[in-house]
């Protein structure tokens, strides 16, 4: 490790109603392969967006080279030196690789583009790599993991002295991550400094130097990778006050019915051989990180996504699922991540919305009963104790939380017994929070049974009678509710195949 | 310009505009054999003639589909340009010459208009377009007070213009030499070299593939998506005088409906309407295929209408080869 090429230190930064980063330090040294962790939400993104000039800080300072500085746009820190290679690829999918090297600053003859030139460099860029990528294919048809080798290709290109690396290996093959930490080992040789963001505990240890954890938007603190433990790391991550009493144990009974039961579920690389039991009146947690193919798998199961393989069993009886249509027929109902996208229509009325998954049975002939309509709505407005000014008010003018209410109360009236809730509290303010968890729970006590996807381990060990745990795709843990801890949930969602 | 080497000729060139040139070939062999009288000089020149005025409006429009966008204004415009330029030179009585700059110069002006609204106000293309559409249709009657223009003939003051498009004279076939031809494939070669080989080009098709990926490299968005609309107004506002130059007379009111057979013959030629392909050579051959199905079916007892039946199922079956071909990959 050389000097310090970049000290970030103090940084804080403010969205409206959200305290995003507080006071974080970070430190990077020439040829320092630097590792930055956190749950999600923790801000490690965001730091990095303040970094290359996408958000603006409110406080704090940057020093990069010993001066110190201020980007205001991606092109200016790239200017400088410092690039990000991104989780999501920025590629022209139809240019060829060397043309989407070297755009914006291509080489010319004349007036013309010199395309056989951009091919040489390339080609002697990707000599220096070590990797056998041929200039003149079409970017769209390299592997995620070839394109991302493109991404590293470029960032060399630009003289970069800072490269961040934003989840590398999320999409990569065991082969190509080796060829990965291959390069990053020579360009700390070549002494660059790289930021390396990752969930994976063994990568982290395998090729940084150092760590640095961030929680919740602060600063937990940087250590030495050799003197530390896994544990240490992940103790350092999670360890904070649990201020929302986890479930000491499960609420279902024994002998309760399963009422879900899905069979070696595949549908792409986001959902392998998935297999898991939903009992009545239960609670299923699903945990795991982003991209570990949760949502994936709930979107599979409701078929809104394709699946490749798999059975799915309602109440002892196989179902045959291939649309939303069939799921909803057979009882399951699901609450995107996405409201605003998925789950209401925000410039209907909340009870048209309610209405909205069973209108056949608010109609006389061709016309809806508007009276049945708003005997429905007013039922399940005082049942789940939605704030609206009246059930004529537009989706749009409720808060996160009410427009939740509206997408529960959907699936109630459509009869619904078993509910997907993905994600079932984003964005929503702390007070309606745990208004969403009582609701959740007395559910469950009447008899409907819920799958809930979520990010927070706080809210799996709150709500959760069950959790299943999953990384990558697969299964890669289930745990009773009585056995989860923090740090038991954050190792099963860790674990690579 | 398209790329060989591993990949086979299917992907070189793409499955759609293969399918486009082998519908072409069929179709010129058909007529060749069914229709008496087919295969002879005037039919060819009957053929380039009515492909001259679409044919260069498609090569406009190519590059705002190119980005992704559309543009809908192109027929009117086409019209609309054209009868401000006949109405200055028959009423105002200004030179030809000058008369054709103003024309291409309101074109360009209709193009800057619509990329403006595009790429800096942000409208989404089909409406924007959609109201300039609008405007020039109705600007081309108020122009001319509802009057039809009738531009000179070829032997009349000002009627050298139509010598770009068709030669007649002595000595040469009744049916003229097609100059018009000569001029679209210049016009098709330039635009193919600034497609491919220069910054402009390079640029719009990055931004057709992914703006967002384009812009953050540091290339100015702007200003590329606002020149493909420009090309566009400049293309339809040739258009309107290779129109005049064919068929002299002009209404007021006409050229809807041009802005979509320009479009099907770019989609024909595998051009992408979500943007970041396209080829100019590929928009020809689909211009082709529909004047020589225009000009063909009354040699095999066929009304013209019938080319708009045939035109649809070849824009439906070209396009379904390419969806087929990328969804197996």
């Amino acid at each position: 490790m050389g000097d310090v090429i970049l000290t970030m230190k103090g940084i804080d930064k403010s969205f409206p109603g959200v305290h995003a980063l507080k006071e974080v330090n970070l430190e990077l040294r020439k040829g320092e392969v630097h590792a930055l962790m956190g749950e999600n939400g923790a801000g490690k993104s965001t730091l990095m967006k303040v970094l290359t000039g996408i958000y603006a800080k409110d406080k704090g300072t940057i020093t990069f080279e010993g001066k110190e500085v201020e980007f205001k746009t991606p092109k200016e820190a790239q200017t400088a030196g410092i690039v990000i290679v991104h989780q999501e690829l920025n590629m022209m999918n139809h240019l060829t690789v060397a043309q989407n090297i070297f755009i914006g600053r291509e080489s010319m003859n004349g007036k013309m583009i010199n395309d056989r030139k951009m091919n040489e460099e390339a080609a002697k860029l990707f000599k220096l790599l070590n990797i056998d990528i041929d200039p003149k294919e079409t970017m769209g048809r390299l592997t995620v993991g070839r394109q991302q080798m493109c991404e590293i290709a470029k960032a060399i290109s630009t003289d970069a002295k800072v490269i961040v690396f934003d989840e590398p290996t999320a999409a990569l093959t065991d082969a190509e991550i080796t060829e990965l930490f291959k390069i990053i080992e020579d360009l700390r040789k070549k002494n660059i400094g790289i930021i390396y963001i990752s969930h994976r505990m063994d990568e982290i240890k395998r090729i940084t130097d150092r760590v640095t954890v961030m929680r919740d938007g602060e600063y937990v603190g940087t250590v030495v990778t050799k003197d530390t433990t896994k544990d240490d790391i992940i103790n350092m991550m999670v360890g904070r006050v649990i201020y929302e009493d986890p479930k000491t144990e499960s609420n279902v009974p024994k002998n309760a019915p399963v009422v879900l039961k899905v069979e070696h579920l595949n549908a792409g690389k986001m959902v392998r051989d998935v297999s898991f039991e939903l009992h009545k009146g239960e609670i299923l947690g699903f945990s795991g990180l982003m991209g570990a193919g949760r949502t994936e798998t709930a979107r599979a199961l409701f078929g809104a996504d394709k699946k490749d393989s798999g059975e799915i069993y309602v109440n002892g009886k196989k179902v045959n699922i291939k649309s939303p249509q069939d799921a909803v027929q057979a009882g399951i109902g699901y609450l995107s991540e996405d409201r605003k996208r998925y789950g209401v229509v925000v410039d209907k009325t909340v009870a048209e919305n309610t209405t909205m998954a069973s209108l056949e049975n608010f109609t006389n002939g061709i016309f809806v009963n508007n009276k049945k309509e708003k005997e429905i709505t007013k039922k399940y407005v005082d049942a789940l104790k939605t704030k609206t000014p009246s059930i004529e008010q537009k989706v749009k003018n409720l808060s996160g939380g009410n427009q939740q209410k509206v997408v529960i109360a959907k699936w109630l009236t459509r009869n619904c017994d078993i509910l997907i809730f993905d994600e079932p509290t984003r964005g929503i303010d702390v007070g309606a929070k745990s208004e969403i968890y009582s609701l959740m729970n007395d559910l469950v006590k009447q008899g409907k049974s819920i799958i809930m996807i979520s990010s927070e381990l706080t809210e799996i060990l709150r709500m959760s009678d069950r959790i299943v745990v999953m990384c990558e795709g697969r299964k890669t843990g289930e745990i009773g509710i009585a056995e989860a801890t923090q740090e038991s949930i954050m190792h099963a969602a860790t674990l690579r195949e | 310009m398209e790329k060989t080497g591993k990949k086979g000729i299917f992907d070189a060139i793409g499955t759609q505009k293969l399918v486009a040139i082998g519908a072409l070939v069929v179709l010129f062999i058909f007529f060749s054999f069914a229709g008496s009288n087919f295969f002879q000089y005037s039919t060819f020149v009957n053929i380039l003639d009515s492909s001259y005025y679409i044919g260069f409006m498609a090569i406009g429009v190519t590059f705002v589909i190119i980005t992704g966008g559309i543009d809908l204004s192109i027929g009117t415009l086409c019209i609309c340009c054209s009868l401000i330029g006949g109405t200055l030179f028959m009423k105002a009585g200004l030179p030809m010459a000058l008369c054709l700059i103003i024309t291409l110069l309101i074109g360009c002006l209709f193009g800057l208009a619509n990329g403006l609204m595009v790429s800096i106000m942000g409208l989404p293309a089909f409406i924007a377009t959609l109201g300039t559409m609008m405007i020039t249709r109705g600007l081309g009657s108020i122009v001319t007070g509802t009057a039809s223009v009738t531009f000179p003939q070829t032997n009349d003051v000002g009627g050298w213009f139509r010598n770009i498009f068709k030669l007649k004279g002595e000595g040469l076939p009744t049916a003229g030499i097609p100059t018009g031809f000569i001029l679209l494939i210049i016009m098709a070669i330039l635009m193919a070299v600034l497609l491919n080989k220069t910054r402009p080009g390079r640029y719009i098709l990055a931004l057709g593939s992914n703006k967002e990926a384009t812009r953050l490299s540091g290339v100015n968005v702007v200003k590329w998506e606002t020149l493909a609309f420009v090309i566009s107004g400049f293309f339809a506002a040739l258009a309107g005088i290779s129109y005049a130059a064919t068929y002299s007379t002009l209404m007021p009111g006409t050229g809807n409906g041009f802005e979509l057979d320009a479009i099907a013959g770019v989609v024909i030629g595998g051009t992408s309407l979500s943007g970041g392909v396209g080829s100019i050579a590929g928009t020809l051959i689909g211009v082709f295929i529909m004047s020589v199905l225009k000009t063909g079916l009354p040699f095999v007892g066929l009304q013209p209408h019938w080319q708009l039946f045939i035109t649809g199922f070849v824009l439906i079956v070209a396009v379904f080869a390419d969806v087929v071909n990328r969804r197996k990959q």
